[in-house]
């Protein structure tokens, strides 16, 4: 393992020292229990609070700011929080609105966020993101994991928030977002959790991992290294399947139902801006011939997994609401326009 | 049961986490994230730090402490499961006592009935409830027939590994190897072998 590390048992608070003091016209740090705050909080609003392991940057400091979140409470490396964090980050930035709480669907994460919700002595609610289709929805299991498009459904309630809305309509269109929400990874290499100092799983030079989730727990199937348009046309298919057994109308031409989407190309960590254009390019071309319109777009390192080269692509179904939403302005130290 | 015990399987427990240090790395890494022994350790190590307070306290409100730190101090799913096992029992030893055999085996059925509820997960599912169960039920059945304590604890210790060995051949259908479907079939559970290790050390303190 090669990595930039002073003391191993510092890493966390050294890289959240430098978040804080880079972005420090944005945010506050605050350590024992850790949890990262916004500066310049408009008074009476839905306080919108997320976190989860850190490795995953700038997933969730990142989107701390106007129009987004409020708060965000990192873990260890791909370790959900604790509750104490979480409770205390709540005092923090509670403005008599209500606490909404953004949660991946990862039994650590949900376990961690409902025990501080039970003992939260404000209102509150709670959105879980589940946009991932690798991993099938069954009474069996725990459901679909939260991955990428975790950050379109913080973008959205942060701008509803702003306008002072309530919690229960913040939390309405969370989980309207995350419905319409479908993201699939595909990983060409594993990551190393630096405390463990080796790679988390083992994948040949001729090998992908498709369906990865974000911390690099193995997805659905090996399969052998192939051309980036043939990868492109299996996520594509994935993702597509999916949205159509939720949302037919979005894609039925004649219904004259809308079918305008906005298209997430996201890396992992260690794969460089060229390819995952060069992934666009491809992502774009097939939703086009399958009836979406790709009227909104983003691609770069949005969700991380440390250091693991890869990617995954999202799509968002959206509507006129969603739309004002994404489009509104936002100032955080990942993510800034209009204003 | 007195405060020393519970002192005393804190640092038998977190021996045998350290101990074993590669056989859960690898298990981990092989059908999870590679985090549960850092996760482990750090919420063992946590526990002897704050032993010289514990020793001050008796035994139900240790096990209260000791779920509250380990809440703070693990996370992932391991930590709210651990602390609502220790949480559970503490509450159940306050308000029933802890005076004889039966009544620690019902505040551990207790501790197992929290982390099912928590977890909504149960029986067969490839978790560390593969363990926690039989030894529960296995606990309360013995501790009924007023059996001897070495006697239940030899038992305890076959039931555990029975439990952890029988995750192998199973689908995960909870936790963060439920992604793998069938893939996760040949590997033992992280969770059921950790929680093996701790019953073990337990045990072999009596």
């Amino acid at each position: 393992m090669k990595k930039f590390i002073t003391k191993i048992d510092d890493m966390l608070v050294d890289s959240l020292n430098g978040f804080a003091t880079a972005h420090a016209d944005l945010v506050n740090l605050h350590l024992d229990p850790h949890f990262i705050t916004r500066k310049n909080k408009s008074a009476n609003k839905v306080a919108v609070i997320s976190g989860g392991g850190s490795g995953h940057e700038p997933l969730h400091s990142g989107y701390i700011g106007y129009g987004m979140l409020d708060a965000a409470c990192p873990g260890h490396v791909f370790t959900s929080p604790t509750p104490d964090q979480m409770l205390a980050a709540a005092e923090a930035v509670h403005a008599d609105k209500g606490i909404l709480f953004i949660v991946k669907n990862y039994a650590g994460d949900v376990m961690n966020f409902e025990m501080a919700a039970e003992m939260l002595p404000f209102e509150h609610a709670t959105v879980l993101t589940s946009d991932d289709v690798a991993v099938t929805n069954s009474t069996y299991t725990t459901g679909r994991r939260g991955v990428a498009g975790t950050m379109i459904v913080e973008k959205c309630i942060g701008s509803l928030a702003e306008t002072g809305a309530s919690l229960q309509a913040c939390k309405a269109l969370g989980d309207k977002v995350n419905s319409r929400t479908a993201s699939m990874g595909v990983a060409l290499t594993s990551c190393t959790v630096p405390a463990a100092g080796r790679p988390t799983f083992d994948i040949d030079d001729n090998e992908l991992e498709m369906g990865v989730g974000i911390h690099g727990e193995p997805g659905r199937r090996r399969e052998a290294m192939r051309e980036a348009d043939v990868i492109v046309k299996d996520l594509v298919a994935a993702i597509l399947e999916d949205l159509e057994s939720v949302h037919l109308k979005a894609f039925d031409i004649n219904s004259g139902e809308t079918s305008e989407a906005l298209l997430m190309i996201n890396g992992f960590g260690a794969t460089p801006l060229m390819e995952l254009y060069l992934l666009y390019n491809l992502a774009a071309k097939l939703f086009n011939q399958h009836g979406l319109q790709i009227s909104r777009s983003l691609v770069g390192n949005y969700t991380t997994a440390l250091d693991m080269a890869g990617a995954s692509i999202t799509i968002c179904l959206l509507d006129d609401e969603i739309k004002q939403h994404w489009d509104s302005p936002v100032h955080t130290s990942a993510l800034r326009w209009g204003r | 049961m007195q405060t020393d015990f519970i002192l005393n399987a804190a640092k038998a427990i977190q021996q045998a986490i350290v101990a074993n240090e590669n056989a859960l790395e690898s298990l981990d890494r092989a059908i999870g994230d590679g985090d549960h022994y850092l996760n482990m350790k750090r919420g063992a190590n946590a526990i002897i730090d704050i032993q010289p307070a514990l020793a001050t306290l008796t035994p139900d409100a240790a096990l209260q402490q000791i779920g509250l730190k380990l809440l703070s101090t693990i996370g992932g799913a391991s930590g709210p499961l651990l602390a609502s096992f220790f949480m559970s029992m503490a509450k159940t030893i306050k308000e029933n006592g802890d005076d004889s055999i039966s009544k620690i085996a019902a505040s551990f059925a207790a501790g197992v009935e929290a982390i099912r509820q928590r977890g909504k997960a149960d029986l067969g599912e490839k978790t560390m409830l593969d363990v926690l169960i039989p030894v529960s039920n296995q606990f309360v059945l013995l501790a009924a027939q007023h059996c001897d304590s070495k006697l239940i604890c030899a038992t305890l210790i076959d039931t555990a590994e029975q439990g952890m060995l029988a995750t192998k051949d199973l689908i995960a259908t909870k936790g963060r190897a439920a992604g793998l479907g069938e893939r996760a079939i040949g590997h033992i559970d992280p969770g059921a072998k950790s929680c093996q290790l701790m019953i073990v050390a337990v045990c072999k303190l009596v």
